[in-house]
């Protein structure tokens, strides 16, 4: 297991390699401006100039390996010295990635834009495992019973309504019918800057994640339980839950402890490859409520063009993908011994 | 509930009236404002972006700046410069500034000649990539004669010398903490960039990019009992529609800006009593660019330059009469624009003295005239309806960006140009591409591959020299200048050039404003563009907030200085 483990981290090196390139040159051919969205009273030769200052003139080549040599060497330095208070070579004049339109360090507007991004869209997918694995039990277990039916018809509304309905939906109930004085009322716009002190203020946080926490995690929750559904199935007709209950076994010794383990595996997979998600972000909820996470973060980026950003985002993306694909597998291997990569 | 409120609020601005009379710095709370563009940095010089010149214009501000009218007010000196207060040289080549003394940055040093003559050369500087360069056009040097005076001269008689500090794009930077800031380090300032010193009424206290920015009433802001407000938080993110249902519906937000959404759900949500829907006009209009050239593909390189000759039917003055009569402005103002627009016949719509009454014609819709213009000159209709003449059919590729105003638009002119018998074919192009500089790119504004096309464009300030320049001859896009020009109808007359360069030599205020006045009216009667909708900008205000004014000149939080809660 560790051998196959440390085979694939070393195949994963020029895999991202090769995935950092492509993002590159996509990003390269695809017809972008970063001085399109300035205003028309700014000419021509001007934003000549500062396409040049940005170092669009450059070939390509040139600029991907400036990039590489920011990303894969300078970034990690600067670390580095930020945790252990050093200063390696050069840290004066040390070359960060910097997004063209803010002028600051890509990692650094990353960094900034994380809490938000895992309380909310992280929040939301574990509340979305804790809502849809009991559904995805009891479901199955009571097939084609009304729970069933109502988990089933929950799930797919869940599925199929998109979350810029469901949460302007929520927004027009909670924020505008709602008085503003009543319990009930929650904010329509996420508030960044709030810190959570006291009781009081971690209330607030409470309220303000409430409504996106509760779109994202409806999606998440009907995705989830249907597998955790299909799952418990495939299970429940098993010779091995016959011979469970033959042997005179507790129903809920049966369930719990032999089918619910067994179903598991496939769904800690699945939870597993969903995990880069809660990280990329929830581009159109964020935009919703402005959370203003890294899915805002990257589609302003994309409106203005600000390669830099975007590239380094979604090769973070793409890092994370490979990543949490190598941990589903290892996981798989360990839940079930019966598999073997060695 | 509401009749609660309201005598709430009467009560409480009778136990508040007598502290009103002498209102106090920060007495007023908090103010929310909400840009649903988020800003990216505070510094003008180092992004255009409106979104962020106006963030930037609550801490840093310019000598001069222009009021809700349009009329240019001293800012951080006591007077204008003009030649009659001998503030400008004779021959026009230089203009002399004099400070308000007494004036502090808010770290609490001096505010000084030194920092104006600083902000020059940093954009200036030709590593810099200063977005605001062109206002420090012509400028060859900016000197301190004192502490407190400044001195700008310019290589050659400047009519209007107000460019370089005047205004939302030219503001001032505190020359010691941008002494390290210049030319290729520009970029690299993050810490100064997103907290720049500024004289104005408030202070950066945390700043995140594309995201939120939190500001404080500046302690050493010149006048003492002001700003009202204590605290601003400036967000950013979402779009047009949930920003105005931030202020006019959930009422967590005190202003919203840029509300281009749709007339009819604007109205709707103002109907809640919430808050106000407020807007202004300054110079954008949406018009209608009619390519003179020939964009046939088979041209090559040649398309849609002069070299490869003039269009088979656009060049016939006729034609685009006809096709400026049949179009209902008054209609399209409604449908797309509600109070964000007002139909206009001229390019040069404002400030008012500079608008012609001659092209009003235009403001009636006469379908039936447009196609007795078409019979007389002999382009008959075919078998299919579309007009032709020495087997050239009225056939028109009509392109703008894609925008959901400018679809509805495009499908009623279509509509109205097949009534005369002209055909019409339809394109969108993203605007990052449509307005993006990509040389490699057909779909460019400024290549013009189409035979007509659409946008809005505007000027800054109020000066229009710069802006009328755009139609001679030398400003024609072509392959030899990298398709860099504004010229995009490829419009070159003699008579056009010599009143522009006429008006490059004449000073006095009136007759600029008659050579103005000619240079749209030859734009338009011959038909280079068609003007469209004059078009405004749309903000909305809560209820509770006083002294919002709304300015398309400046930035519209120009007075954030005297906004205060009712």
């Amino acid at each position: 297991m560790l051998n196959y483990t440390i085979r694939r981290l070393m195949f994963t090196i020029p895999v991202l390699l090769f995935i950092s390139f492509i993002i590159f040159l996509l990003l390269d051919l695809a017809p972008n401006d970063p001085t399109g969205n300035l205003p028309m009273t700014i000419p021509p030769e001007v934003r000549e100039k500062i396409r040049e200052s940005l170092g669009l003139g450059q070939p390509m080549h040139i600029r991907y390996f400036k990039w590489c040599v920011q990303f894969f060497v300078n970034e990690p330095l600067n670390i580095i010295d930020q945790w252990f208070n050093t200063c390696t070579w050069g840290c004066e004049d040390r070359l960060r990635v910097q997004s063209w339109a803010t002028r600051s360090p890509v990692v650094d507007l990353i960094v900034e834009r994380m809490p938000q991004t895992l309380w909310v869209v992280g929040m939301s997918y574990v509340v979305g495992i804790l809502i849809a694995v009991p559904i995805g039990v009891i479901s199955a277990y009571r097939q084609y019973s009304w729970f069933d039916q109502a988990g089933t018809f929950i799930s797919m509304v869940g599925f199929s309504v998109p979350t810029f309905f469901t949460g302007v939906l929520l927004i027009v109930i909670f924020s505008v019918m709602i008085p503003s004085d009543s319990m009930f009322w929650f904010p329509s716009i996420y508030d960044t800057t709030h810190k959570v002190t006291d009781w009081a203020s971690f209330g607030f946080q409470i309220r303000q994640m409430a409504m996106p926490v509760f779109v994202l995690a409806l999606y998440n929750a009907a995705q989830i339980s249907r597998f955790m559904r299909a799952s418990m199935l495939d299970n429940l007709n098993m010779d091995y839950v016959r011979t469970a209950r033959a042997k005179g076994l507790k129903e809920r010794t049966v369930l719990l402890v032999h089918v619910l383990r067994n179903s598991l595996i496939p769904v800690i997979t699945v939870i597993a490859l969903g995990v880069p998600q809660v990280f990329g972000g929830a581009i159109i909820t964020e935009q919703v409520f402005k959370v203003n996470g890294l899915g805002q973060l990257l589609i302003i980026g994309i409106q203005g063009a600000d390669i830099p950003l975007v590239q380094t985002l979604t090769f973070i993306f793409a890092v994370l993908i490979v990543l949490f694909n190598l941990i589903a597998d290892v996981l798989y291997g360990i839940l079930d011994p019966r598999i073997r990569y060695d | 509930m509401k009749l609660r409120t309201a005598l709430l609020g009467a009560a409480a601005a009778f136990a508040l009236s007598p502290m009103a009379a002498q209102a106090e710095r920060g007495s007023d709370g908090h103010l929310n404002i909400i840009y649903w563009q988020a800003a990216s940095i505070m510094n003008p010089f180092l992004s255009g972006g409106t979104k962020d010149t106006e963030a930037a214009s609550m801490v840093i501000e310019p000598l001069a700046r222009y009021d809700e009218n349009g009329n240019m007010v001293p800012w951080l000196v006591n007077e204008i410069p003009t030649v009659a207060n001998g503030g400008i040289s004779e021959d026009l080549t230089s203009i002399t500034w004099k400070l308000t003394p007494g004036i502090k940055w808010s770290d609490g040093t001096d505010f000084t000649a030194a920092d104006v003559v600083f902000t020059a050369n940093y954009c200036m500087d030709p590593e810099g990539g200063c977005q605001q360069e062109t206002k420090f056009s012509d400028v060859t040097n900016v000197e301190a004669l004192d502490d407190l005076t400044v001195k700008v001269t310019f290589g050659k008689p400047k009519p209007f010398p107000y460019g370089p500090f005047v205004g939302v794009e030219s503001p001032i930077i505190q020359a010691a903490q941008f002494a390290n800031c210049m030319g290729a380090s520009a970029p690299n300032c993050t810490a100064e960039n997103f907290g720049p010193h500024g004289t104005g009424a408030f202070r950066v206290t945390e700043f995140k990019a594309n995201d939120v920015i939190s500001l404080e009433a500046n302690p050493f802001y010149r006048d003492a009992s002001k700003p009202a407000f204590a605290t601003v938080t400036f967000k950013g993110g979402g779009d047009a529609a949930s920003a105005a249902r931030a202020v006019l519906e959930t009422g967590e937000f005190d202003y919203a800006w840029n509300l281009q959404i749709d007339p009819t759900i604007l109205t709707q949500m103002a109907g809640g009593g919430k808050g106000t829907v407020v807007s202004s006009f300054g110079t954008s209009v949406e018009r209608l660019m009619v390519n003179l050239t020939n964009p046939d593909s088979a041209l090559g390189d040649a398309r849609s330059t002069l070299e490869g000759g003039p269009h088979p039917f656009l060049t016939d003055p006729i034609v685009r009469t006809a096709l400026s009569v049949a179009i209902d402005r008054n209609l399209l103002a409604e449908v797309g624009y509600g109070a964000a627009g007002k139909p206009t016949c001229n390019v040069l719509p404002a400030p008012a003295i500079y608008a012609s009454t001659a092209n009003d014609g235009c403001l009636v819709q006469d379908i039936a005239a447009a196609n007795a213009m078409l019979d007389e000159a002999g382009w008959a209709r075919g078998s299919d309806g579309i007009r032709a003449k020495d087997g050239v059919r009225l056939s028109i590729l009509y392109q703008t960006s894609t925008n959901a105003v400018r679809q509805d638009t495009q499908a009623l002119v279509k509509q109205w140009w097949g009534e005369i018998g002209v055909e019409t074919e339809l394109k969108n192009i993203d605007a990052g591409v449509f307005f993006g500089g990509d040389q490699s790119s057909p779909d460019t504004y400024q290549k013009l591959y189409a035979d007509i096309e659409m946008y809005t464009n505007n000027f800054a300030g109020t000066d229009p020299e710069a802006y009328m320049n755009s139609w001679t001859c030398g400003e024609i896009p072509s392959p030899s200048n990298n398709w860099l020009g504004s010229n995009m109808p490829r419009y070159c007359n003699p008579a056009y050039d010599a009143l522009a360069a006429e008006m490059g030599k004449t000073s006095a205020l009136e007759d600029r404003a008659r050579l103005a006045k000619a240079m749209n009216d030859l734009l338009m009667q011959e038909g280079a563009m068609i003007a469209l909708i004059h078009r405004g900008d749309v903000s909305a205000h809560s209820n509770t907030l006083a002294g919002v004014k709304m300015n398309s000149w400046d930035s519209e939080l120009w007075n954030i200085a005297d906004w205060t809660r009712q």
